[in-house]
């Protein structure tokens, strides 16, 4: 049941075939079964189980919400009340948040079930979901491979079966790149479309949450559910239109379809470009038109990336001082050795670095060599898009220039994983929404993810495409063999 | 004491100005001052992780009333930076402040100095958040924080390098003291911390066109202390030269025990505060309806209300800049004369003398008086009618202060009304001259001062209710005078 898709779980429900709480213990028996996987930081059986009952209840009683009673996971970035929350980091390991993020208030509002909190990079720094406190967390396509990251365990928490949707964020492509790492649907939608209150912030103007799910449809009907303005959040978007599914069956016909000729270079894997070409193909057989586009400052994503992201967390993270909460270092002697002990301590290497390189960033003497230039690239980066979106209604291209990499093959090489992230930082530098959807398997029997990418608040459209790909291909419906040899059939 | 004829002083300040707003400047808590530590914060104030900053908008309107007081330039769109710097009671180790375009740019306001009126300009005014409180001292070993004032909001108002002495500085800083507390946008308490100061001191020699080197004074707090420390740091400063000495660009704090200020930081262990763009809030933007909106609703200037009213109440120079230095006293002056028929000397008077007797004893602000401005016009005009003499009214007055009633309530309870009715005060004055042989025979003996005796018998026998001016002409008509 849990492989099946949101629509059908959520008629299961409605129909009495199914209840919240059955399905409940049915995630949390196979998040335990795949706990070597390492997807969760946190599992909430207690609460996940209470929270099943009074959606049982509401179905009951009338209630014909399709996410009601549906089970998920939040990302451990999301604040929680009343349950740890710790952001894969040693320094937030004895943290409970005295509030709920709005994320997780959303979607608690419309009676989903949450059993429990997934792994991530610590402080969702990285892209292999290794720089966690609680250890990495396993591809189940292959477990010798990484799920990518930084919402790694968002992604596997799908992938394997245990949940049909979870929450994720995305700074640099920390959806989209284990989305496609992964062999699933995952989007991030418009910088501002989804409050960032309760999200512990790593890069501000960047930070945007998305979700996972296991088809264009299911992450539509999930996406609707944590969109919206709230005024907690002043960079959130006032009066949004949220609804990604009326457009879903829409055909694409005449729809141009720009492919940048920029993202088809010689850093892309020979075998992810053919497959998307074939992708690109199957669009063109639906109706649409494709178009080479230009995307002259793509080159410059990652390093503009690299210098902004850093220095905006290089503040961020300055109140994780062991002073009022999270993990204090236990000897000190005066106030210099208590902020330096425990974040000499609380924090792990590649965000060190991180911290290092913005610091460094922001200081006098440097602040217009590095910010300020990168300012200037990140409005560049912006122009282009602006220019390719004159002569194209969405842009198609791989997610990620390879398939996911093997664990320890890339994390102690940061400039090779920052690479990583070269088709998908730029959306996050110019806040446009993007999506990954899968889009073939590899010769290495991986599952390779092609990107769509649409102009501002135009997550309908991607979203229509992605359906309408996933309508006339079955790459989306193939599942890790692991979680297939495993539960073929079960339900 | 100023400097000697040979140097000039150059003198600037920034000026830490709390606003009056109830809650904070990025998050709901409460702004009140005084209660248990850390029982005003929310997590936003803690810095939590995940929480996000916004802005309080009456803040904004708050500054841009003091913008347009000041005559200065409002910016329309303004921008949020963040000061980094470590320290336990800054939360999320940066300060949000306004550092590329304030909300409040060049402005300017007029002191009294021995040489006349002196302007001096405003570099600009920008909103940020105060800091909380470390607590030295209380702890066996350890600092106590409190971070209850932890994002209250602050207007830093910056000023020009205008000023030439300590006593200048001193009338600048009371000239904006005065101002933010006119205009409402902050109650001033210096104790409280709510109005304190920096003070940026340099010398030079007189002529020389480019500054001294200077050292910045923080965080002062008194109008006394501010000339002790403005004037401890020009002779330090003139006497280090003169020894052969350089100024060093310092930070500096004043300890008002010792009457001396001590160096804090060099230039060298200045903070690097990496001021960025804070991601989490946009450039704030006023538009043209708000900023007209709060200029309709700019209270009338000191200036411009000592003006008026000496031109509509006839006040000398002296008396109306008196009643016009609180807004409050002046608003109280104005309320009763528009509602009297008393001439605005005897409102002043009663105001000063007796109402103010009745407030200074009880320890409280006019505003809090048991008689306003109505109550007390309503008591002058029976003075001013002649229902009641003088002495009456204070009695009347001291009873409207108890809560007993009106002027008039009183006064027909008391049976208090002024008899003046020829005829009745005449009877009365008969009876003493006949009563009183003697003095009758003393005062046409050309003791003229036993006048006072008489009106005094007859007050008494009237209990005071006789017109005293009648009483008195009757006893110089009967006594063949």
């Amino acid at each position: 049941m849990l492989d099946k898709s949101l629509t059908q779980i959520s008629k299961a429900l409605r129909d009495g075939s199914l209840s919240s709480a059955e399905l409940t213990r049915m995630a949390l028996d196979k998040a335990a079964d795949n706990a070597h996987l390492n997807a969760f930081i946190s599992l909430n059986e207690e609460q996940a189980l209470a929270d099943a009952a009074k959606a049982d209840a509401a179905i009951a009683d009338g209630n014909n919400d399709p996410l009601c009673g549906i089970v998920t996971a939040h990302k451990d970035i999301f604040c929680t009340k009343d349950i740890l929350t710790s952001c894969g980091s040693k320094i937030l390991s004895n943290f409970i948040s005295p509030y709920d993020a709005t994320v997780v208030a959303k979607t608690a509002a419309r009676n989903m079930v949450s059993i429990g909190k997934t792994n991530m990079d610590e402080f969702a720094m990285g892209s292999t979901t290794e720089s966690s406190f609680y250890g990495p967390t396993l591809n189940p396509w292959n477990t010798e491979h990484v799920p990518g990251g930084s919402s790694g365990g968002a992604a596997v928490a799908v992938s394997a079966g245990i949940v049909p949707v979870s929450t994720g964020t995305d700074t640099g492509g920390s959806v989209r790149q284990p989305a496609a790492l992964c062999g699933l649907s995952g989007i991030k939608p418009t910088y501002g479309r989804v409050s960032r209150w309760g999200m512990v912030a790593f890069a501000s103007s960047f930070d945007q949450a998305g979700v996972f799910g296991r088809s264009a449809e299911d992450t539509a009907i999930m996406l609707e559910a944590i969109c919206g303005f709230d005024p907690k959040d002043s960079t959130s978007i006032e009066d949004q239109n949220i609804d990604f599914r009326s457009e879903l069956n829409q055909d694409i016909k005449g729809l141009r379809i720009g492919l940048p000729k920029q993202y088809f270079n010689q850093d892309l894997d020979s075998g992810i470009g053919e497959i998307v070409h074939q992708a690109a193909d199957d669009l063109k057989k639906l109706g649409a038109e494709l178009v080479e586009i230009d995307l002259p400052n793509s080159d410059l994503g990652i390093p503009c990336y690299y210098v902004l992201a850093p220095a905006e967390a290089s503040s961020n993270l300055s109140r994780f001082d062991g002073v009022r909460y999270g993990v204090r270092a236990e000897n000190y002697d005066d106030l210099e050795s208590l902020y330096v002990n425990t974040r000499t301590e609380g924090f792990g290497e590649e965000v060190k670095r991180r911290i290092m390189v913005g610091t460094y960033a922001l200081s006098s003497g440097y602040y217009d060599a590095y910010y300020i230039k990168a300012q200037k690239l990140r409005r560049l980066i912006v122009n282009d898009f602006h220019t390719a979106f004159e002569q194209c209604d969405l842009i198609l291209g791989p997610t990620t220039p390879h398939t996911a990499p093997k664990l320890g093959a890339v994390n102690h090489d940061p400039v090779s994983m920052y690479l990583e992230d070269i088709y998908t930082v730029t959306l996050n530098l110019a806040g446009l929404p993007g999506m990954s959807i899968p889009a073939g398997i590899a010769k290495n029997g991986l599952p390779v993810g092609m990107q769509l990418i649409g102009n501002y608040m135009q997550e309908s459209r991607i979203l229509n495409v992605a359906h309408q790909f996933q309508q006339a291909t079955d790459w989306h419906t193939l599942k890790p063999a692991s979680h297939t040899a495993k539960n073929g059939g079960a339900t | 004491m100023s400097a000697p004829a040979n140097w000039e002083v150059v003198i600037g300040l920034e000026i830490h100005t709390q606003l009056s707003t109830k809650s904070k400047i990025f998050s709901g808590a409460s702004t009140a001052y005084g209660a248990e530590p850390n029982r005003q914060t929310s997590p936003v104030d803690i810095a939590l992780p995940g929480v996000l900053p916004v802005m309080n908008k009456h803040a904004a309107e708050l500054a841009v009333r003091f913008g347009l007081a000041i005559g200065a330039v409002v910016n329309q769109r303004s921008t949020f930076e963040r000061k980094n710097y470590f320290y336990p009671d800054l939360p999320k180790a940066y300060q949000i402040s306004q550092f590329q375009v304030p909300i409040v740019g060049e402005g300017e306001v007029e002191i009294e100095t021995d040489q006349g009126k002196k302007i001096i300009g405003i570099t600009r005014a920008h909103l940020e958040e105060d800091a909380g409180k470390s607590i030295h001292g209380a702890f066996h070993g350890q600092t106590g924080i409190d971070l209850n004032r932890t994002g209250t909001p602050l207007l830093e108002i910056v000023s020009d390098p205008d000023m030439r002495s300590a006593k200048e500085a001193v009338a600048y800083l009371k000239k904006l003291h005065q101002l933010v507390r006119y205009i409402g946008i902050s109650d001033g308490n210096m104790q409280e911390g709510s109005f304190r100061c920096d003070a940026n001191i340099s010398v030079r020699p007189v002529g020389q066109k480019e500054f001294g080197t200077r050292a910045e004074i923080k965080n002062i707090n008194s109008f006394r202390f501010v000339e002790a420390a403005i004037e401890f740091e020009i002779e330090r400063q003139i006497d280090l030269i003169e020894a052969g000495g350089e100024v060093v660009q310092e930070t500096r704090l004043y300890d008002p025990d010792r009457d001396e200020t001590r160096s804090m930081r060099s230039k060298e262990e200045a903070h690097d505060y990496r001021y960025f763009p804070d991601p989490d809030l946009p450039p704030m933007y006023i538009d043209s309806e708000t900023i007209e909106r709060i200029r309709a609703e700019l209270p009338e200037l000191p200036e411009a209300r000592i003006a008026r009213y000496i031109k509509e109440f006839g006040l000398s120079q002296q008396d109306a800049e008196a009643i016009v230095f609180e807004r409050a006293s002046a608003d109280f002056f104005e309320t009763c004369c528009l509602n009297t028929k008393a001439k605005p000397a005897i409102v002043l008077n009663w105001m000063n003398a007796e109402l103010g007797g009745l407030i200074n004893k009880a320890g409280i602000k006019l505003n809090d008086s048991p008689v306003d401005a109505i109550a007390l016009s309503g008591l002058l005009d029976r003075l001013q009618d002649d229902t009641i003499s003088g002495k009456i009214a204070k009695d009347v007055l001291a009873d409207m202060w108890d809560g007993k009633g009106s002027a008039d309530e009183i006064i027909e309870a008391k049976g208090l009304k002024q008899i003046t009715d020829s005829s009745a005060i005449e009877g009365m004055v008969k009876e003493i001259l006949a009563k009183h042989p003697d003095q009758v025979t003393q005062y046409q003996a050309g003791e003229q001062k036993m006048i006072g005796f008489f009106v005094g018998q007859v007050m008494k026998a009237s209990q005071g209710k006789a017109n005293p001016k009648q009483a008195n002409e009757l006893l110089r008509k009967l006594l063949g005078n």
